[in-house]
């Protein structure tokens, strides 16, 4: 491993610093991939490297060689307080800023601090020491990210309370993610190198299944890959470090609108643009633009409620609008929910003087410029006209 | 008649003619996959990575023979610490290109398909509630012989003397370990 002490070249140039700090989180996949050790190993090499390095605060969990990889860097102590008769300890925030060092390793940004604090969560006051001009190093399982919070408790069965919004990374200047194969992470456990042995067990058959574990190490390694890209991108647009947070959605953002009716073929156009979604990242929308002044049949109506649970499975939104103007309709809805993807199946063949009508895809280019327009095929067919 | 006015007349006639198929023509087309009204409908229901190709292969057969519509529905389940309409992400990226998968084999076979995603706490509290919300015709599924995937025993049990639909269970083969799976897609899904 290189050092970013010595990545980054003579450490004496790093002293007077100006401006924000640099920060770098350690991401893993979940609890003892080895984030705060790796944290810890970091500290030593900036701290041989001759700079200034406090431990802010450090979760060892009882584990013997992250307690002792600790010894030899300073320890800002923890502060108490006391909260309804109940002595609680946390990082001390004003004693890190008062002794300004360069480094400070701050353990696990998700952790809610005690009431009363200058902050509800520790990854704002992260922000106070990164604003101060001090570097800080800290660490985050994938599960205390927004958006991925809803995943990971269907994955695990376990809802994570003490959630951080996904900016928090978008914020960082690295994002390390600490990786260890799910077989590798069970023999630590196995070896009661996470936890103590008596809770071994009940860990192995609850959130450390193999099948989880690869589930949340793929989404570890995806939310990874798109932090890389939104960064170059953004970078690439922006320029600055500062900008990048605020301007991080409109810059990589995508929503998708897929056109739906009620009849089965809906479902597999939801299907591909959802899979799309995911791919990109984005929110979906479904939109079934209705004849106005006409209820649905009990079939169309059987449709929609079959549409309606799809979408709530996937997380989607369904809007039903009533419309005479379907691109009129489409273009408004696209326009007012930022849509940049609108996704639809193959229109039926026009008849009588519909014939004469621009197609639908053409009206929505151009009643839409900037926002991509794709018709979704149907496989079976791909066979049918074949020469 | 005069010969113009025999052209005329045929003129006309022959613009008629032609209008009228522009106008008429489509209107014989069926819209596709629209599923017409009191068709019958055979659910198969699966979970897991993969569905039997012995009880898909019997739906088509008695889809095709009945003129009916597939409805492969896969269950998922819900954790109890999440609420019942949770979106369920993880399970949907299994579901999804199996339901795929599934969709275009059916089609290439002639045979209507109209998929579904289910939720419930346990495999039975989904199929329950799949049946209360939309009634079938009969059911198809495939006993397994791990206890420990998809329906039990007792959920078969429970189906044959709860669902009010016909209820087709197929024995496993040992030998048979055909499956469909998400691999099945047709181009990139």
């Amino acid at each position: 491993m290189v050092p970013a002490a010595k990545q980054r070249g003579d450490p004496a140039e790093q002293r007077p610093r100006a401006g924000r700090g640099h920060y770098t989180i350690f991401l893993g996949m979940a609890a003892g991939v080895g984030k705060t050790y790796r944290m810890l190993l970091e500290a030593h090499a900036e701290q041989e490297a001759g700079r200034d390095v406090v431990i802010g605060l450090l979760e060892t969990h009882g584990r013997e060689d992250t307690a002792a990889l600790a010894e030899g860097l300073p320890v800002v102590p923890q502060r108490r307080v006391t909260y309804r008769g109940t002595d609680l300890t946390d990082m001390d925030l004003p004693a890190i800023l008062r002794r300004r060092p360069e480094l400070a390793l701050v353990d696990e940004l998700a952790h809610s601090n005690a009431p009363g604090l200058e902050h509800e969560k520790r990854y704002e006051d992260i922000e106070d020491l990164l604003d101060a001009g001090i570097d800080v190093l800290s660490t985050v399982n994938i599960q205390h990210l927004e958006s991925l919070n809803d995943q990971v408790a269907e994955l695990s069965g376990t809802r994570v309370r003490e959630t951080v919004p996904d900016s928090v990374l978008g914020r960082a200047d690295e994002v390390v993610l600490i990786d260890l194969s799910p077989e590798a992470l069970l023999t630590r456990l196995r070896a009661g190198k996470i936890y103590k042995h008596e809770r071994v067990e009940a860990a192995l058959n609850g959130f450390f299944r193999i099948e989880n574990l690869a589930a949340l190490r793929e989404i570890a390694l995806r939310q990874v890959a798109e932090e890389v890209e939104s960064k170059r991108l953004v970078t690439d647009v922006v320029g600055t470090r500062e900008d990048l947070a605020a301007d991080l959605p409109q810059a990589v953002g995508e929503r998708l609108l897929a056109l739906v009716e009620p009849y089965p073929g809906a479902q597999r156009l939801v299907r591909r643009a959802w899979r799309s979604s995911q791919r990109l990242g984005a929110q979906l929308d479904l939109l079934w633009v209705a004849p106005p002044g006409r209820e649905p049949d009990p079939e169309q109506d059987r449709q929609l409620q079959a549409l309606r649970q799809l979408a709530s499975v996937l997380g989607a939104n369904l809007i039903v609008e009533p419309g005479d103007d379907i691109p009129d309709t489409v273009a408004r809805v696209a326009r007012e929910r930022g849509t940049t993807y609108i996704l639809m199946g193959r229109s039926r063949p026009a008849r009588g003087p519909a014939r004469l009508r621009v197609p639908l895809p053409q009206r929505l280019m151009e009643a839409l410029p900037g926002v991509d327009v794709r018709i979704v095929a149907d496989r079976s067919l791909r066979h049918e006209k074949a020469p | 008649m005069n010969p113009p006015a025999a052209v005329v007349v045929l003129v006309v006639a022959f613009a008629g003619g032609v209008t009228a198929g522009w106008f008429l023509l489509p209107r014989a087309r069926r819209r596709p996959h629209q599923l017409p009204r009191g068709t019958r409908r055979i659910l198969l229901p699966f979970t897991g990575m993969s569905i039997s190709r012995r009880s898909f292969d019997a739906a088509v057969r008695l889809a095709r023979a009945e003129d009916a519509t597939i409805m492969p529905a896969y269950l998922a389940r819900v954790p109890r610490q999440l609420p019942l309409d949770a979106p369920l992400p993880a399970q949907c990226l299994q579901a999804m290109p199996l339901l795929e998968a599934i969709e275009q084999r059916a089609r290439t076979q002639g045979v209507a398909v109209d998929t579904r995603i289910i939720r419930g706490r346990t495999y039975r509290d989904a199929l329950r509630r799949m049946l209360d919300s939309e009634p079938v015709d009969r059911v198809i599924v495939s006993a397994t012989a791990n206890s420990r995937k998809g329906l039990s025993a007792e959920d078969l049990e429970w189906m044959l003397e709860k669902v009010p639909a016909e209820v087709l269970i197929l024995r496993p083969d040992p030998e048979d370990r055909r499956k469909l799976t998400a691999e099945g897609v047709e181009g990139h899904f």
